[in-house]
């Protein structure tokens, strides 16, 4: 066993190191010819860098896998979980850049610096706090993905644990790795912790902001424009390509329509259920953290946080292990599968039920009882309207979150259930790539909202510059 | 409308006395400054009014009706105060006629009453459906006046209302609310940390330090009399000068004073107001070295160091007469002082 848990730290560190330091390198690049040069079509030149979060990173490899079996091994999975993750550095440095004021960077060069000592000195110091956020995401992904790494046969902790759990079902080793993944994550977590510091970077002056004076590209516009088409080219084009590829090969021999509804209204289903759990659960954590600040209630919150950073397959693995340990009957039940959704998600809806409530101050209620207005009126006049859109948007990325979810739910679900993630993995793990074309579309397509969601909030931004995973 | 009395109200919070045995009555249809600097317990008093806290013990009345007493805590929906929070607390999701119809009956909501509270507030009736975002900072302001009004409140409360706009807008904003509080007859406290805005606006002025209420007291009063050196201090500007009273008459370095009021004989403090010195040599005889000369055009405030070491003060000068920088002028000192016996500590002057 020793050598094994050698051999998966190793290749599990050096993914998680590779992967992060090309995603810095993409995202904090495209980020600055995105919001800080002339480059034409910026608004659609951003659309195409996010889309990558449309499409789920096992269907990505999913692509490339299909197309060409030399993408197996280290080399292939920095490559293909990068152009997955990348968005994740991407977005908080375009929101940083967007936010932060041109005057800065004017009263460096008024010091004297050239372009890019300003962008060295000035710049990139503010967007440290994003860019070791979005390096965050980018590892705690990395080290929870399973089927991408299955996909590409590169083995790290979590594929090792799913292959310990399934083929032997020898709890005791998997619950053993698993322990040694949790490890990794919480030194993840504490590295990020300890370099973010606790510098604040105050804004000084609330005045309007003036629009920043952009890099003038010329001829580099050309070669510029080529990189991130070479980015946008491999990251969705790849895929898409494959996709339409296996779509058209699939379709020649059987469509199995059957199948594909019935596996999209379970898959909806489940994701309708979790989300309304999630979110139920979601508003009191989220009341009581923004409302009640004191030592319980951020405790609460952050330990909501702490199922952001533990991967899927432990949640699941330890869900097995309670449930058939004390709680049996829910063993391999809707009720044990959804509760997993809960806690791996619950995260994402408090960051948006928490930014929403900061939008409805104390002060408003306040106002409304001052004008005669009692407690569940005010929650209904007041409170509700204010805060209704972004508990639907917590809602919506739950929602799609768990239509492509895929670890858990083969570790969870109740025998024979199908959802387009298992549908699509049983076929692609096969080799059947016709027959999971279909159910690899169906997941992108119902990933685009979450996406275009993901986009805007980066944009309008979380209360700690920090971005639901 | 009605009057406001506190009666001995105390408040803390775990070992902090925020507001310690206050007592105010503000009488109907006038306005009421609470003045003092940050930390001083003024927004809790505001809050007990309220009713957002409880008092630990005293009680509060809108006329003869008690609020908040021992084991009474009337809720604030059934107080009818009007709030008006800092930066209006416009509620963002609702235009401004919604906002202004939060408070009133279902059927009211879209009548008259809409209009007819813009126009005493100074907007005209098409500002109704624009919504928060679309008005600047003053307006907002005025439409969360219209807001606490339209109800008609027993009592309107006002924190801090004007701290987020600048300074032009201060001034403008700040009469017109006082116009549509006077034109609604409303009983009204104002929580401000700025003396100017406190003397300028209201009818009585409340002086708070660290949870006490240390004088309250007409505008004029309050800057003619306060009631110690500090309060002096923090009203306007002030030279405190050491002195020896005898006979209602200070001696001390710019010469022998009348002192306004009584005052023991014996040592004392008076206070001296900067528009009180006068370099023209019209009175006095005590020479000074002219320093910084701060030119503002109506006026001009000019610091005197006493010659030959004598302490320094600022003397303001009518613009166009402000002495040169460097010169040497004649110091006298204008009308009456107020002075502060040092024996015993707690004595002050005597109102009048």
């Amino acid at each position: 066993m020793r050598p094994r848990i050698g051999e998966l730290l190793w290749n599990t560190g050096r993914l998680v190191a590779g992967a992060i330091a090309a995603s810095l390198v993409i995202g904090v690049g495209c980020a600055w010819v995105i919001e800080r040069t002339d480059l034409p079509f910026r608004r659609l030149w951003h659309g195409l860098l996010v889309a990558p979060l449309a499409v789920p990173a096992f269907v990505n490899s999913y692509g490339w896998v299909s197309l060409t079996h030399d993408v197996q091994g280290y080399a292939g999975a920095v490559l293909i979980v990068t152009l997955s993750y990348y968005p994740l550095v991407y977005l908080p440095v375009v929101a940083t850049l967007r936010g932060l004021d041109p005057a800065l960077e004017e009263t460096a060069y008024a010091l004297n610096q050239s372009r890019w000592g300003a962008f060295r000195r000035v710049v990139l110091p503010q967007l440290r706090p994003a860019m070791l956020g979005g390096s965050l995401l980018v590892g705690l992904h990395l080290l929870s993905e399973f089927g991408a790494l299955q996909m590409l046969r590169f083995p790290t902790f979590t594929t090792a644990i799913y292959d310990q759990y399934r083929s032997t079902f020898n709890g005791a080793a998997a619950n053993m790795i698993a322990g040694v993944l949790v490890l990794c994550c919480v030194l993840l977590l504490a590295a990020e912790l300890r370099l973010r510091g606790h510098r604040r970077y105050a804004r000084v002056s609330h005045g309007a902001q003036r629009p920043v004076e952009r890099q003038r590209l010329g001829l580099a516009g050309w070669p510029t424009g080529l990189l991130l088409a070479g980015v946008v080219g491999l990251a969705v084009g790849v895929p898409a390509y494959s996709l339409l590829h296996w779509l058209a090969v699939g379709s020649s021999t059987a469509f199995p329509l059957h199948d594909l509804i019935s596996a999209a209204g379970t898959s909806l289903g489940l994701g309708a259920a979790a989300a309304a759990l999630t979110v139920l659960l979601a508003i009191p954590v989220a009341w009581l953290a923004v409302r009640y600040r004191n030592l319980v209630s951020t405790a609460v919150e952050r330990s909501t946080y702490v199922a952001n950073a533990l991967p899927g397959i432990v949640v699941a693995l330890a869900l097995v292990t309670v449930s058939i340990r004390v709680v049996q009957p829910i063993y391999q039940t809707y009720v044990l599968l959804l509760l997993a959704y809960a806690i791996m998600f619950l995260p994402r809806a408090v960051v948006s039920v928490r930014a929403a409530l900061e939008q409805a101050p104390v002060v408003l209620d306040d106002v409304a009882h001052s004008l005669g207005t009692g407690s569940l009126a005010t929650a209904r006049r007041v409170t509700l309207p204010i805060i209704a859109p972004g508990i639907g948007a917590g809602a919506a990325l739950v929602f799609l979150a768990v239509a492509t979810e895929l670890t858990a739910t083969l570790m969870l679900a109740p025998i024979d259930t199908a959802t387009l993630a298992t549908k699509f993995w049983s076929a692609s793990s096969s080799v059947a790539y016709g027959a999971a074309a279909p159910y690899a579309l169906l997941m992108v397509l119902i990933s685009v909202p979450a996406t275009i969601l993901l986009g805007r909030q980066s944009v309008l931004g979380t209360p700690d510059g920090r971005m639901a995973p | 409308m009605s009057s406001l009395s506190i009666d001995s109200v105390t408040r803390t919070f775990g070992p902090v006395v925020a507001v310690d045995d206050v007592s105010l009555v503000v009488p109907h249809g006038s306005i009421t400054a609470v003045l003092g600097p940050s930390g001083c317990g003024k927004t809790t008093l505001l809050r007990l009014i309220a009713g957002f806290l409880a008092p630990d013990t005293g009680t509060i009345r809108f006329n003869d009706r008690v609020v908040a007493g021992p084991g009474l805590h009337v809720a604030p929906q059934q107080r009818r105060v009007g709030y008006v929070p800092q930066e209006g607390a416009l509620f963002p999701h609702l235009d401004a006629g919604a906002n202004i119809g939060f408070g009133l009956p279902r059927a009211e909501r879209r009548s008259a009453r809409i209009t007819e509270m813009l126009d005493l507030v100074g907007l005209p009736g098409s500002y109704a459906s624009r919504h928060p975002h679309e008005l600047s900072g003053g307006q907002q302001q005025r439409v969360a006046l219209a807001r606490a009004l339209a109800p008609k409140p027993s009592v309107v409360l006002l924190d801090e209302p004007f701290s987020s706009l600048d300074a032009s807008l201060r001034a403008s904003t700040g009469r017109a609310v006082v116009q549509a509080l006077h034109a609604a007859d409303a009983t009204a406290v104002l929580v401000t940390h700025d003396q100017d805005e406190a003397l300028s606006l209201a009818d009585q002025v409340a002086v708070m330090r660290d949870g006490r209420l240390v004088q309250a007291a007409s505008p004029y009063d309050l800057y003619r009399s306060p009631v110690d050196p500090d309060v002096a201090r923090f009203v306007g500007g002030a030279a405190i000068l050491p002195a020896l009273v005898r006979n209602g008459v200070a001696t001390c370095v710019l010469g022998e004073l009348p002192v306004d009021g009584d005052c023991a004989d014996g040592e004392a403090q008076v206070l001296v107001r900067p528009e009180q010195l006068r370099v023209d040599g019209s009175v006095g005889s005590v020479k000074a070295r002219v320093g910084q000369v701060s030119f503002y055009g109506h006026d001009a405030a000019v610091r005197l160091e006493l010659v030959p070491d004598g302490p320094s003060m600022v003397a303001r000068i009518p613009g166009l007469d402000a002495p040169a920088v460097e010169s040497t002028v004649t110091v006298g000192v204008a009308g009456r002082v107020v002075a502060y016996s040092a024996t015993p500590p707690s004595a002050g002057p005597s109102d009048g």
